[in-house]
């Protein structure tokens, strides 16, 4: 009962991303510590995660992150499959190097995660460069990864992931007021992709269904691209948009918009207000209920490959506070709470934990929603 | 692989742009006029921490990945 087989962008070391705007000068040195929570769909998740930042001299930076899930789950498909709450733990532990030449930053990372049945490991490359009077920045990365899958279930079940990544980026400044983020990444998988505790249902008489095995395909490929654009506002705010688009050889399209705005206030303090609608069409061979046993090639019912739409609202607020004696050592001081009220919509999978076999026409069980609370607390110094 | 040629296409429009104006482009944002855009809040990714663990939370959740401006990585997320 312990891992969703998604393809995971761990995505903790933003060498890429956080670089981006900045080459030609590497990043600040920072600290940071985070308690981080969700809660919804009958699973909390919650524990830390460290990151910090250090150059040394101008030319070199290191990046570590060390993350960690602690897994309450009694969710939905739990439930279903009649097994009781389980818990678990996760860590993550990553390391980026980045070398500054000229108007070029190299970067090498290394992301290893592990659980008691799974374990990922990722190598990454990337290349970004200052162009055209510093306006413009180009960056290019790869990524090679390997996940070893395990059952708990199943002490003889083992299997692998093959990934590939390969991602562009330009950051661009349009104007005084205006700079525009570009993305493309191109995600290349292939081994078990389906999920070995998850399971789909099929029609077995008149009004009853019995479970059977999820078959995925063994290669997986995707194409997602986003535009970010982000305002400077006269009275001193900001206002950022983003837009991507995703699609795969699933069969899953999806559209994701977002807009967040940020206000400073009072000297000390950061708002932030967010909003954010995603939505995708389910992969081509997900079936809430199959007609029979063994009714297509390949065949699934994990909700993520069901058509969904999620909503997410956030609110933030960061405290710059007074250092006293450390502002010595330590140049910027903040604490950051942030609050995500997230709601997801299932369009094509059904709620049957109170409709075992037998006790509703199959098909006509309500369709399961699922809202959750995320809360981030956390505190940045920079030295 | 209709999709991908939509979203290939501007980024090759803009690829070309900048290359053929490379020899003649003058920055049209002085560095003097960059005061806004070098404030904090204007920053692209300002919390790395938090922006890793927002994506974390939404890869696990939905169908789609990628091009959120991190480097990809692997897990076997719940």
């Amino acid at each position: 009962m312990k891992i969703t087989l998604k393809r995971g962008l761990a995505a903790l070391l933003l060498v890429l991303g956080a670089g981006a705007a900045q080459a030609g000068v590497l990043a600040e040195d920072r600290a940071d510590i985070m308690y981080h929570r969700y809660q919804g769909g009958g699973i909390t998740v919650q524990g830390p995660s460290v990151l910090v930042r250090k150059k040394f001299g101008e030319s070199f930076a290191a990046t570590a992150n060390y993350y960690v899930d602690n897994i309450s789950s009694a969710s939905i498909d739990v439930v279903v499959s009649g097994a009781s709450r389980y818990s678990e733990r996760r860590e993550q532990k990553s390391l980026s190097l980045e070398y500054l030449r000229g108007k070029t930053t190299y970067s090498a990372s290394y992301i290893t995660s592990q659980e008691n049945d799974y374990k990922a490991d990722t190598y990454s490359l990337s290349v970004s460069q200052d162009m055209f009077g510093d306006l413009t920045t180009v960056s290019f990365g790869y990524s090679q990864g390997k996940d070893h899958i395990g059952s708990s279930v199943d002490p003889t079940f083992a299997d692998t992931i093959d990934r590939r990544d390969y991602r562009v980026g330009l950051t661009q400044v349009l104007t005084r007021n205006l700079l525009a983020s570009l993305n493309f990444e191109t995600i290349t998988e292939q081994g078990y992709l389906q999920n070995p505790y998850r399971f789909i249902r099929f029609v077995n008489g008149p009004g009853s269904y019995a479970r059977g095995q999820e078959v995925a395909p063994h290669t997986r490929t995707s194409n997602a691209g986003s535009i970010r654009l982000k305002y400077y506002l006269p009275w001193r705010a900001a206002l950022d948009g983003q837009y991507r688009f995703y699609t795969d050889t699933w069969g899953i399209n999806a559209h994701t918009a977002g807009l967040e705005y940020t206000q400073p206030m009072w000297n000390r303090f950061v708002f932030t207000g967010s909003y954010r609608y995603y939505t995708q069409t389910g992969t081509n061979f997900f079936m809430d209920l199959y007609p029979r046993p063994n009714y297509q090639n390949f065949m699934t019912r994990d909700k993520e490959n069901s058509a969904l739409s999620t909503q997410t609202v956030g609110l933030g607020v960061a405290y710059d506070f007074p250092l006293g004696f450390a502002s010595s050592f330590v140049k910027r001081g903040t604490a950051n709470l942030q609050y995500h009220r997230l709601f997801v919509d299932y369009s094509d999978f059904r709620d049957l934990r109170n409709f075992p076999p037998g006790t509703a026409e199959p098909g006509t069980e309500p369709l399961y929603t699922l809202s959750a609370n995320v809360i981030q607390f956390f505190v940045s110094f920079w030295y | 692989m209709q999709g991908m040629r939509k979203l290939l296409l501007p980024l090759m429009a803009i690829a070309t742009l900048l290359v053929t104006a490379c020899s003649s482009i003058e920055p049209w944002v002085k560095p003097y006029e960059r005061e806004h855009l070098a404030d904090p809040i204007m920053a692209i990714d300002p919390d790395p921490v938090s922006s890793s663990y927002m994506d974390h939370v939404f890869e696990v959740r939905e169908g789609a990945a990628g091009a959120t401006g991190g480097a990809g990585g692997g897990c076997g997320c719940s």
